[in-house]
């Protein structure tokens, strides 16, 4: 009994150090209490001398869908490829952007001339050095300008790219776009590699690539010509696919993965006495979403009734340990400039009287039926909904689990937009913008279509904004319409939770779902 | 040694009817009345060891195994019941038909079988399922697609052997209509394999019912079965091995009583 | 002759339904492999383009068409979601290939278990005439026939992994890296394959072997005086083995074709995962091909189950 106690408070303790680490996006290791040795570098996990070389394994989820870095879609590819491929710039742990294959960046007063100067020492894993013709022939490639089909739909507002001398390169824009720069995290290739880079994929990263074995994994080698001094600190990596997070639990207790960034709450519990739990809030806004194209959701009174008989709080509890940010509207509270704190509207804990008066008033006293689809190899988003169905019951509301293979959802729920109402996640780049777009009327992506004159209106504003400043108020102001109208039920941040072997250090998180294993280190 | 063997047979009988019944008492009394509610949650009573309040324990939700396991042996129960009627009926009518007339009918329906039969149950019920959507009477009606077939088979082959016996030759001398050789004089002599092939069907049934659960596409949560169950616990073992050994012994308490069940049914019998 | 024409004319007819059940089944089951591999985030040129390569713009009968002249020709075709050097698609030949020696041995290494541990266990039984221990094999054997095999998994894993560290749970070995370790992993998914099998087995044996002893030349035999051992091993036995034999194959057929949720509970990448995850990317070629061939080898081991049963007795023959 005593020894679950003094467990329980050691969770307590954990759990608050990282959600301190919260805030800037960075976890604090637990596993090696007794290190006081500190890295330069304040934002990675601390703990003892780093030591260059080893090999380490970390569980993946998914399997890799391209090697191509323009073509992967996958965010469980992407957050692999952050080690092999760089862009002109790169983020850093606290959503910021950093010159990469570039050193420096300038755009002209008009928002419509983007200038690179490339960065010397900068080789691919070939050993050829970056030119300005890799750049040309990557930014080309991506916006549509090299073939007419553009890979990354952001960056189809590339006009045109011109190399103004071997270490210089210009890019023109449409139209001004404050946001556009995170778009240049695209990877840059070697020129003319097109193709070829699906099967053996070139790139300047930390780690260069060696083989994939479908259904298996990845394996990365250390770049030992990285531009940046003394990175990376392992000699390999093997990215293994494990796709139930069950088996992932049982592999880890038997110590053949070091790394395994997936946890559920309860099942980062069993691993506290021998891992290194680290937790920070991920990038992905999740939700009951309601398709108010769908009766009675088109009922204003009904959605909101819905977000008041939500349990915010209690979700968090059961499903995410109280690890979770609780959300109001569509943003992330990382990107602190934007976000607006909206969990007031409706509350964190249930207002049971309330949303049964609005459901009385909307013309359901006896509540009615609801079916929540749910991909359901997505365990937290499985859970949730078991919890939300619980809740709702005690507002009349009698809804029913219905779930489906996430091809079937996508097919389904998010393209079909054939549902009532579904819980999952949306994942965010670090653009603001990227959330709230899809709530347009005409969006493609608005699956819960989700039909608003006024939000239509902020957002076309919005994007006249020259200045990230203008931009944050309108972008408050959809924020607050999408509360009001309960567009949808937001229920949380969930945290990404990983579990590390204690002999390694450096594990850095970011806005973004990146794995960074440039950082990484064994201490003994 | 004849008496001696007798009485041994009695034991499964015995054992089996015990073991059944209890399950099934139990489950019945599920319907109407569990310890907890069987959904209902509480975040301070997660994953409490088994005790004399909860006496399977708890689990990730703080809800009670044992109410839980009442209920989900019910809907197990029930639907490996509902499948083993069903499929037996079918198979029944299809087989004795097929079975006595033979032909092209004969043909079709094996080549069907054989079909049915080759691809991997389990997948048959994601396909299914898939095209259905998840829930109690789809889990219901792919299982029943899946285990027809093979009542099918068993009910014709006894056709085929009997069809051919002296006294139903006689029968038919005498002019008997062919609905009353089929039903009156060929069917009750092939009860006993059938009724040896019900106890076997119930048993798979029990398992495929898990089977899919287990993979996700069985009965949706927050309803319970044992299959459902099991797969949820799966990810506890560590911490809760109480989790994953409730609804599992459970199971293994079902199949092994029926199959005493029928074990005891077959010796009594020759 | 007649017969095994017929046979392989019917097996043929078989594998042809089975493949346009799959087919139609894909075609009505919502999801599309496009969407499944591009996700949310693609533009709407690059699923066009996709569609093209992979041939999806056409038809659903002129594709199945397509199909199947190309597996008649005997090309199986290509995954639609793994991509090999080159940035050719990975032929499902290979694909396969590279899974099926993972499902053949854990089939290999579960039968090598059945066998060594059910036969002496068959024999002792049948000759057993202690009550007790004959009591003790009927409970016990009824027992293990009546756990699920995913449940035995996850007792294997719970007793022998986590709480004995005989082996890491999951902690897949490639038979590529290291072939002994590879066989020293699959030994825990095998153990568990196995122990309902060895319960079917002996007891099958046993009542094999009781109804041998049982028949007119046994006690001929005694009455020669003939050994104990002498007549059970060299005649009772070997006659008994035949229906046992059939048996195994049976067994064979139905560990390929189990072998899904298994290797699910064991994180084991062979045939069966292939063929849950293909299904739920929409990879219709390695769909398609994984379930003709694991109908194919349960078709194909109950023919020569069938065909062993005439060599034995030529009664059953004719009809």
């Amino acid at each position: 009994m005593r020894k679950r106690l003094l467990c329980c408070l050691f969770m307590a303790l954990l759990t608050m150090t990282a959600l301190g680490g919260c805030a800037g996006g960075t976890g604090e290791s637990s596993g090696d209490k007794s290190s006081t040795e500190s890295q330069g570098d304040s934002n990675a996990t601390q703990a003892g001398e780093p030591k260059y070389g080893g090999s380490i394994v970390v569980g993946i989820q998914q399997d890799i869908d391209s090697l191509d870095p323009h073509k992967a879609t996958a965010a469980g590819t992407k957050e692999i490829l952050f080690n092999i491929f760089e862009g002109l710039v790169k983020p850093l742990e606290d959503g910021s952007l950093t010159g990469a294959v570039a050193s420096d960046y300038t755009l002209s007063d008009d928002g419509l001339v983007y200038t690179f100067t490339l960065r010397d020492n900068v080789k691919f894993h070939s050993g050829e050095a970056v030119t300005a013709e890799d750049v040309k022939y990557s930014l080309e490639r991506v916006s549509g300008l090299l073939d007419g089909t553009a890979l990354i739909s952001t960056m189809k507002a590339i006009q045109s790219v011109e190399i103004i001398d071997e270490k210089t390169v210009q890019v023109t824009v449409g139209s001004p776009n404050p946001e556009l720069i995170y778009s240049f995290v695209a990877a840059i290739i070697p020129a003319g590699s097109g193709e070829d880079e699906a099967a053996d994929p070139i790139g300047t990263g930390p780690f260069s690539f060696v083989s994939y074995t479908p259904q298996e994994g990845i394996r990365l080698a250390k770049n030992g010509a990285y531009w940046q001094e003394g990175l990376p600190y392992l000699d390999q990596v093997d990215f293994k696919i494990i796709t139930s997070s069950d088996t992932a639990l049982l592999e880890m207790q038997g110590g053949s993965i070091d790394i395994y960034p997936y946890l559920t709450d309860s099942q980062a519990k069993e691993l506290s006495g021998s891992f290194q739990i680290l937790s920070a809030a991920s990038d992905v806004v999740q939700a009951l979403f309601l398709n108010n194209a769908e009766k009675p959701l088109d009922d204003v009174r009904v959605r909101q009734a819905i977000c008041y008989a939500l349990d915010k709080d209690s979700v968090n509890d059961f499903v995410t340990g109280g690890n979770s940010v609780p959300i109001g509207s569509a943003m992330l509270p990382t990107l602190h400039d934007f976000y607006v704190d909206l969990n007031g509207v409706y509350g964190n804990a249930a207002d049971i009287d309330k949303a049964k008066e609005l459901l009385a008033d909307a013309g359901y006293p006896d509540g009615f039926d609801l079916e929540i689809t749910v991909p359901s190899n997505y365990e937290v988003h499985m859970q949730t909904a078991e919890v939300v169905v619980e809740q709702l019951k005690l507002a009349g509301i009698n809804a029913t689990i219905n779930g489906v293979e996430w091809g079937t959802w996508l097919d389904q729920c998010y393209n079909g937009r054939q549902y009532q109402s579904t819980i999952c996640g949306i994942t965010c780049d670090m653009t603001p913008g990227y959330l709230l777009n899809r709530f347009q009327s005409e969006s493609k992506k608005n699956f819960i279509n989700f039909v608003n004159a006024e939000y239509d209106a902020a957002y076309a504003s919005a994007q006249e904004c020259v200045t990230l400043e203008e931009r944050a108020q309108y972008y408050n102001q959809l924020q607050q319409i999408l509360a009001d109208e309960a567009g949808t039920a937001f229920l949380q941040i969930p945290p990404i939770t990983i579990a590390m072997n204690p002999k390694l250090a450096g594990y850095k998180f970011y806005p973004v779902y990146v794995q960074d294993m440039s950082t990484v280190y064994f201490t003994e | 040694m004849e008496q001696n063997l007798g009485r041994r047979n009695n034991k499964y009988l015995a054992a089996g009817l015990v073991m059944t019944l209890l399950v099934a008492g139990v489950a019945l009394l599920g319907v109407f009345w569990t310890p907890y509610g069987t959904t209902v949650m509480s975040a301070s009573e997660k994953f409490h060891g088994p005790s004399l309040r909860h006496l399977f324990g708890t689990d990730n939700f703080g809800r009670d195994i044992f109410s839980r396991v009442m209920k989900g042996a019910g809907a197990t129960i029930l639907i490996s019941g509902l499948v083993v009627s069903v499929s037996g009926a079918m198979g029944i009518l299809a087989g004795a038909v097929t079975g006595y007339f033979g032909g092209i009918l004969d043909e079709v329906m094996m080549r069907i079988t054989d079909a049915v039969n080759g691809f991997p149950s389990v997948l048959l019920g994601l396909v299914i399922i898939s095209v259905l959507g998840p829930g109690r009477q789809n889990v219901v009606i792919s299982l029943v697609i899946v285990f027809t077939p093979s009542f099918i088979r068993i009910v014709r082959s006894e056709f085929i052997r009997l069809r051919d016996a002296d006294y139903i030759s006689r029968a038919r001398m005498m002019g008997v209509g062919r609905l009353r050789i089929l039903f009156v004089h060929i069917l009750p002599n092939t009860m006993s394999t059938f009724w040896a092939s019900v106890m076997i069907g119930f048993n798979n049934a029990i398992l495929a019912e898990s089977g899919m659960s287990f993979l996700g596409i069985g009965v949706q949560p927050p309803d319970a079965t044992l299959g459902n169950m099991l797969s949820d616990a799966q990810g506890y073992l560590t911490r809760a091995p109480w989790y994953a050994l409730a609804p599992g012994l459970t199971m293994v308490w079902i199949v092994l009583g029926f199959s005493l069940l029928g074990e005891g049914l077959r010796r009594t019998q020759t | 002759m007649r017969y095994l024409g017929k046979k392989f004319i019917t097996l043929i007819i078989t594998l042809f339904m089975v493949s346009v059940a799959a087919f139609v089944a894909f075609q009505i089951i919502p999801g599309d492999v496009v969407t499944s591999i591009l996700g949310t985030e693609a533009t709407p040129e690059r699923e066009e383009q996709l569609r093209a390569e992979l041939g999806l713009d056409q038809p659903p009968a002129k594709r199945y068409v397509n199909w199947i002249t190309d597996v008649l020709r005997g090309d199986l075709g290509v995954s639609y979601r793994y991509s090999k050097n080159m940035n050719e698609m990975m032929p499902v030949t290979e694909l396969i290939g590279d899974k099926l020696p993972v499902t053949l041995c854990l089939a290999a290494v579960s039968l090598f278990l059945i066998i060594l541990v059910s036969i002496p266990l068959g024999v002792l039984w049948a000759r057993s005439r202690n009550r007790i221990l004959d009591a003790a094999l009927s409970v016990a054997t009824q027992v293990s026939m009546a756990i699920p095999s995913f449940f035995l998994g996850i007792l294997v894993t719970y007793l022998l992994g986590i709480c004995l560290k005989l082996f890491t749970p999951g902690g897949y070995v490639s038979y590529r890296e290291s072939f002994w370790g590879f066989l020293g992993y699959l030994l825990f998914p095998a153990v568990s394959v196995a122990i309902p099998k060895i319960a079917m087995t002996a007891r099958f044996l046993r009542n094999s072997l009781l109804t041998e002893m049982g028949s007119d030349y046994v006690r001929t035999a005694y009455s020669k005086g003939c050994s104990d051992k002498r007549v059970m091993y060299g005649h009772v036995l070997r006659n008994a083995m035949m229906p046992v034999v059939t048996f195994l194959g049976m067994i064979i057929a139905e560990i390929v074709a189990g072998s899904i949720v298994v290797e699910q509970v064991f994180g084991l990448p062979g045939v069966g995962r292939l063929l849950i995850s293909s299904i739920s990317t929409r990879d219709f070629p390695v769909v398609e091909i994984l379930i003709l061939y694991i109908t194919f080898v349960v078709i194909f081991v109950y023919f020569l189950v069938d065909v062993l049963y005439r060599v034995i007795d030529p009664r059953i023959s004719g009809r």
